[in-house]
């Protein structure tokens, strides 16, 4: 087992983290005004799309350089904040159910990127290679990190960050303390987008070099759940998504290097000394979740007015 | 006149979503009118238009069904992904398993593998909720990851011929094929896949509403979904009705296995749902919730998905992810009717209905 927690391992941890802490965190500030954010993935899918092409097209085309990634980088989040807009204002101005309309986000982004890359690119679904160096491994990962101390420190100790949590759990009461309540929702969900959107981007021209169909390939679930596990609370929550992004690393890296145990080797009818199937360790975030929000491990209660649209009194 | 307005914002919904569709169309450069034609022209065709059109609508109606009755009874299953996963294998299974059975015992078996697989994988989320409170959304979410890497599992290590380099299993016994509608129909090729669970999927629609709208229990269900709190004072378990409805709901789905492997492929072929579970949400959204308008809306999105592979292979530019598009405005536009109420409301045509 000591084998298992080399310097590779941690870093590789920390790479696979850093998309779910962006949304997830991103979620948390959606989740907390009283949206839910079943839509984490679409968002993340439009930032990563966006930000590949913007990057390929920023260096290929425009022969910006070292600028390209970040002007990719600021285009994912604001695909992000683009996506985020419809949603909320199909949620909130609408009064639309919020799951359902998170759902329709996922699939028209499962579609939108194929459709436009098949024309900008005349490919089906991929954006063209980026060089190695107009790639921007690091800085989102130093952001994701340090969003946070700062995610902690709005929530508990801005006005906003009271407001927020606030209409979360009791507009009426909000509204008629002089708060905005759909200002505050609509403020939640484009950062939600903003940060997603920078996951995202990060998938595409961070760990990767490109854009290819549905990359993100359930990602933005897996911060959802980790917002779950997490309890709603931005420490917990990075803690999660470590948790998972670990899970992840190990299926990837750890190949071979631990082997299957006697006892479960007969369960599964496969011979002792097998690797443990990957697909075993691809479901520990999604069985914990389960657990957690069953109340086994503590009780996770999500903040009280979630999903619920907001009518105010006439 | 309830009917014209039943079936007024569904049609404005449809036709939003492709005024949308057509204005990206537009924006890549290609001719909207052009590829509208294309695709509509492709998918009524005879017989493969249509053949193929029903074939990708059958397990529509079976998601949109599992879907609808979930609704009916105030939960969202967005499960039937999952549900559909472990159902299609369970049948393949027992397909695989009692290879040599004749298929007066075989092909009932296979039947009950799929109905009791979907239905129990849904009831999971069913039980959490009424015991522990929690959410099904989340629920069904997390359990159809776990469900595809379960089935991928079973496929990869125990019942993949070795050495095939596709995630397949190997072939279901012979007597639990069912026959392709080419059997019956005269001039109907039989290369076309289109099978008997089209029909099931008919009847399914029939039962579905007899049962919700014919029975008792399918009012208790009904009254747990439209008012919770009234339907406890008047007797009606809600812990019971929620296990209920996640159970039928997941049989519903889990038929998908039915149509895919005993009608189609006749094995499990992993990753083989072109997400059926989620376009079933805009299935049953867009059908009101109701049978006759789920195999409405489930013909409609056969007809996008066998028209969208035209479209992809005979425009410069439109790929077949057009349907995904056209699927995701039609389902937004359907979740946020207070858009349409606004501007058309006032002409009563479009009545608050109870969902």
């Amino acid at each position: 087992m000591r084998d298992l927690f080399t310097i590779a391992l941690i870093w590789s941890t920390v790479r696979l983290a850093t998309p779910l802490i962006l949304a997830a965190l991103g979620g948390l500030f959606s989740e907390r005004s009283g949206i839910i954010n079943i839509a984490l993935e679409g968002k993340m899918l439009a930032g990563a799309f966006t930000a590949a092409a913007v990057t390929y097209a920023a260096d290929s085309k425009l022969h910006l350089g070292a600028a390209s990634p970040w002007i990719g980088l600021l285009a994912g989040m604001s695909a992000g904040i683009f996506i985020a807009a419809i949603y909320a204002i199909v949620c909130i101005r609408y009064k639309a159910d919020q799951v359902v309309s998170g759902t329709a986000i996922n699939i028209l982004m499962i579609g939108v990127p194929g459709f436009l890359s098949g024309a900008l690119f005349l490919s089906s679904g991929s954006t063209p290679q980026i060089p190695k160096e107009q790639l921007i491994p690091w800085a989102p990962i130093i952001i994701a990190f340090a969003m946070v101390p700062i995610t902690w420190y709005v929530l508990y100790r801005t006005p906003f960050g009271l407001r927020l949590r606030s209409v979360g759990e009791n507009p009426e009461a909000a509204d008629a303390a002089g708060v905005s309540v759909s200002r505050i929702r609509y403020s939640g969900v484009l950062i939600a987008g903003a940060l997603a959107g920078m996951g995202g981007a990060y998938l595409s021209i961070g760990q990767s070099s490109l854009f290819t169909r549905n990359m993100t390939s359930g990602r933005g679930f897996i911060a959802l759940a980790a917002l779950i596990f997490g309890k709603w609370r931005p420490v917990q929550t990075l803690l999660a998504c470590l948790l998972f992004g670990f899970t992840e690393a190990v299926s990837i890296q750890m190949q071979g290097a631990i082997k299957l145990p006697a006892f479960f080797a007969t369960l599964l009818r496969q011979t002792p000394g097998d690797d443990i199937p990957v697909q075993f360790i691809q479901m520990v975030p999604y069985l914990l979740t389960i657990i957690v929000l069953a109340g086994f491990i503590g009780s996770s209660r999500p903040p009280r007015a979630l999903g619920i649209p907001y009518q105010k009194e006439k | 006149m309830k009917l014209l307005r039943e079936l007024m914002f569904p049609l404005i919904a449809v036709i939003a979503a492709f005024i949308v569709g057509g204005i990206l169309i537009l924006i890549i450069g290609d001719d909207p009118i052009v590829a509208y034609k294309l695709l509509i022209g492709s998918a009524l065709s005879w017989p493969d238009g249509i053949g193929y059109t029903l074939f990708y609508a059958t397990p529509l109606i079976f998601t949109g069904l599992a879907v609808l009755v979930a609704f009916r009874c105030g939960l969202l299953n967005i499960g039937a992904e999952g549900q559909l996963y472990v159902a299609a294998f369970a049948t393949a299974w027992v397909g695989i398993t009692f290879v040599h059975m004749s298929a007066w015992l075989l092909l009932p078996l296979c039947f009950l593998a799929a109905i009791i697989a979907g239905g129990a994988w849904g009831a999971i989320p069913g039980v959490l909720k009424a015991r522990f409170g929690s959410h099904e959304v989340i629920n069904t979410i997390m359990l159809n990851f776990i469900a595809v890497a379960l089935v991928s599992y079973f496929t990869q290590y125990h019942y993949k011929t070795p050495g095939d380099p596709i995630m397949e299993t190997t072939e279901i016994g012979g007597g639990a094929h069912i026959a392709r509608m080419g059997k019956f129909l005269p001039g109907f090729p039989e290369r076309i896949p289109l099978n008997l669970a089209f029909i099931l999927a008919l009847v399914c629609c029939v039962l579905v509403y007899l049962f919700l709208w014919r029975t008792k229990w399918g009012y208790e269900l009904r009254a747990t979904g439209s008012n919770p709190t009234a339907a406890e004072y008047g007797g009606i378990s809600i812990r019971k009705q929620i296990i209920i409805a996640m159970t039928i709901s997941g049989s519903l789905a889990g038929m998908v296995g039915i149509n895919e492997v005993l009608g189609y492929r006749y094995r499990y072929y992993d990753g083989f749902s072109a997400s059926y579970g989620f376009t079933g949400i805009a299935v049953a959204l867009l059908g009101r919730n109701h049978p006759v308008g789920v195999l409405l809306s489930a013909i409609l999105f056969g007809m996008l998905i066998r028209g969208g592979i035209f479209v992809d292979a005979f425009t410069n530019n439109v790929t077949k992810d057009l349907v995904d598009v056209l699927q995701g405005v039609v389902i937004l536009f359907v979740a946020a009717e207070a858009l349409f109420r606004g501007p058309f409301g006032r002409f009563g045509l479009l009545k608050r209905s109870k969902v």
